[in-house]
């Protein structure tokens, strides 16, 4: 009986200990525009579960997070796209060993007006279509109707995501209508009958209809694979591997979970794991 | 002079002790400095306006020069290189401004002028205060209105719209040109003819303004409209929000005529027609020029409306008169590209936004100072000299 007393006492201190420890612990996050969504959304979850944990996230793009944890000026860099070789050496040189977590696959999907009898559009047709090569629906199999191209601000990492990905050093066209955010261009598509537009993949319900981009409609399961063209592995990058069990080790492996993928789904992205 | 002993309640002497009086003058003085203090911090926040908004634009002009951010239309601030070409989007502000006036200042100054010398007194008691109201309307509900009720129905429905606003704003404009038009024509022609000479060239008027009117819904009918978020929905929305403004001065201008040089006109025998647009409307030009401005000024700074209802192309339509394109305002653009991100980087990417707000601002300013010369000059006037 008393052993089992002092087992349930030290199981509790066992409990509570890393928690006091970490009293002061403070997680700097900094980076990408389009992760830091995800990495705000962990935070918040995070720091309800561990109240002494404060995580802190700036978005100041994916090139500043890298900075930053070379500099060691934050635990972990989000970023949109994986290293540089140059910010890899840099890492190296000052002793940083760069970790990549792959915390969600970003997918675009492409949507029209329901009444749209386009199903399908190549890549390059859709870059096409944006670059204001093509200006009509008929020349891509649609009804005789001008297109009207709905678009992301610059600043948004939706944008940055559609511009490396579809248009790939090409410009948009300067009469593409700019929108504040994926439920704008949302919006906008579904009163519009002869527009086009790109929203993450979680935003496409049925008032729209999402394009097969070159054959491949896009869902969960084809932009997790990378079948789907224009998807893209989202990161959170850390110095090494963190220390099991260390505040940033929960806080990173969060999109392991059942919570952090509802999260992930709930902002628009796709989960890499699937529960 | 009123007698003192009024003035100074009984038993209490007007002498004032040397410290009394003394007092007295420390505080009229601290609150003389204090109601300075208060009125030169609002001055020294337009200053301060100024000083850092111009801080922040220099670095731009340093970085990248005037020419292409002046002439060139090509607006790529996150391409590689970057392109920072703002014709367009001057030319967007410039023509959603034009739209705007062209929507608000001959409602605006017409329902003024109806609202001042042609409904009686009651009915114009009831009617400035529901136009006012407009004003107190925010611009994101008009912004909300452009975009989710008025797109869409522009889209739609949107020719037909068009044609029905073309006959219900040309239509009584239409009637009212043919009686000012022959009514002025006849005024010549002895008193025997003029009635006669009156039917007659209203009639051909008429006929001219009803084919010109039909010509122009059959034009209208025949638009198809692919997008609802464009100039003419942002030129519209903002010209209804401009209205207030432009009614209400117009309207002030025109009270501030006087009777005098109205019953002087009709006493020399003028008709009310002659009247209005020989004596009233010259007489508070200046006035009406003012209230012109300010409307003007209502349209170049908004950015809720503009940002929800143009479609934020950044680009010249073509034909360049297009208003049915998307177009792309200073204001909105600098709402929209103000991320974040760029603040840290601090690179040109940031700065151009404020060179576009600096713009802005000196549009802003010299209409403001225009308004206010014009004010002035309607003053001056008005007092005869």
């Amino acid at each position: 009986m008393r052993r089992f007393i002092v087992f349930l006492v030290s199981a509790a201190l066992g409990m509570v200990s890393p928690v006091a420890m970490a009293a002061e612990t403070r997680i700097v996050v900094d980076g990408s525009t389009t992760v830091g969504p995800i990495a705000k959304q962990f935070a918040q979850y995070y720091m309800s579960k561990h109240p002494d944990v404060n995580v802190t996230v700036s978005e100041s793009g994916s090139g500043n997070g890298a900075k930053s944890l070379v500099n060691g000026t934050c635990d972990a860099a989000s970023m949109s796209r994986f290293m540089k070789d140059n910010e890899f050496q840099a890492a190296v040189a000052k002793g940083v060993m760069p970790v990549a977590h792959v915390v969600a696959v970003d997918g675009l999907a492409v949507i029209v007006h329901p009444s749209n009898r386009v199903k399908d559009l190549s890549l390059a047709q859709f870059r096409d279509i944006y670059e204001g090569k093509i200006k009509n629906w008929s020349e891509v199999g649609g009804p005789s109707l001008s297109i009207v191209k709905v678009g992301r601000d610059t600043n948004s990492g939706t944008y940055e995501t559609f511009e490396s990905l579809v248009m790939q050093g090409a410009r948009v066209s300067g009469d593409t209508e700019t929108t504040g955010s994926n439920g704008a261009v949302r919006a906008r598509v579904q009163s519009t009958p002869a527009s086009i537009g790109y929203v993450g993949l979680g935003f496409v319900d049925r008032t729209v209809k999402p394009l097969a981009v070159n054959g491949i409609v896009p869902n969960r399961e084809t932009v997790a694979s990378g079948v789907y063209p224009i998807a893209r592995p989202l990161f959170l990058f850390t110095n090494g591997y963190p220390k099991l069990g260390t505040p940033l080790h929960g806080f990173v492996t969060l999109y392991l979970s059942e919570k952090g993928q509802e999260i992930i789904e709930a902002i628009g992205f796709v989960p890499v794991t699937d529960y | 002079m009123v007698s003192s002993d009024r003035l100074v309640p009984a038993g209490r002497s007007l002498l004032l002790s040397y410290r009394a009086d003394r007092m007295r003058r420390l505080g009229s003085l601290v609150g003389q400095s204090i109601l300075l203090l208060i009125t030169s911090s609002s001055i020294l926040a337009v200053l301060f306006i100024f000083y850092f908004i111009g801080r922040d634009a220099i670095p731009f002009f340093q970085a990248e020069g005037f020419r292409e951010f002046f002439t060139s239309a090509d607006w790529y601030p996150s391409g590689d290189p970057p392109a920072y070409g703002a014709l367009a989007i001057f030319y967007g502000s410039a023509m959603v401004t034009v739209g705007a006036t062209l929507v608000a200042v001959p409602l605006g100054v017409l329902a003024a002028l109806c609202l001042s010398d042609i409904l009686p007194f009651s009915i114009r008691q009831m009617v400035k205060p529901v136009i006012e109201i407009l004003a107190a309307i925010p611009s994101v509900a008009f912004g909300f209105f452009a975009l989710v009720v008025f797109a869409p129905l522009l889209q739609e429905h949107g020719g037909r719209l068009l044609a029905w606003v073309g006959w219900l704003v040309g239509g009584p404009l239409a009637v009212l040109g043919v009686v000012v038009l022959s009514d002025l024509a006849t005024a010549g022609l002895p008193e025997k003819l003029r009635a006669a000479g009156r039917g007659a060239i209203g009639l051909v008027l008429a006929v001219v303004a009803f084919v010109g009117l039909a010509r122009l819904g059959d034009f209208f009918h025949g638009l198809q409209i692919v997008t609802g978020v464009n100039a003419l929905n942002a030129s519209i929305i903002l010209g209804i929000m401009a209205l207030p403004t432009v009614v209400s001065v117009s309207e002030d201008a025109l009270q501030a005529v006087g009777r005098e040089l109205r019953e002087g006109s009709y006493a020399l025998g003028a008709t009310r027609a002659e009247t209005l647009v020989r004596v009233v409307i010259p007489a508070a030009a200046s006035g009406i020029s003012a209230a012109v401005i300010l409307g003007v000024m209502r349209a170049v700074g908004e950015t809720m409306v503009v940002w929800m209802a143009s479609g934020n192309a950044a680009h010249v339509p073509e034909p360049w008169y297009d208003f049915l394109a998307s177009v792309r305002t200073l204001t909105a653009n600098i709402a929209g590209d103000m991320g974040e991100a760029d603040q840290s980087l601090g690179s040109s990417r940031y700065h151009v936004l404020f060179a576009m707000a600096l713009c802005l601002l000196a549009v802003s300013f010299a209409l403001n100072m225009l308004s206010e010369w014009a004010v002035h000059r309607s003053r001056k006037k008005m007092r005869g000299q």
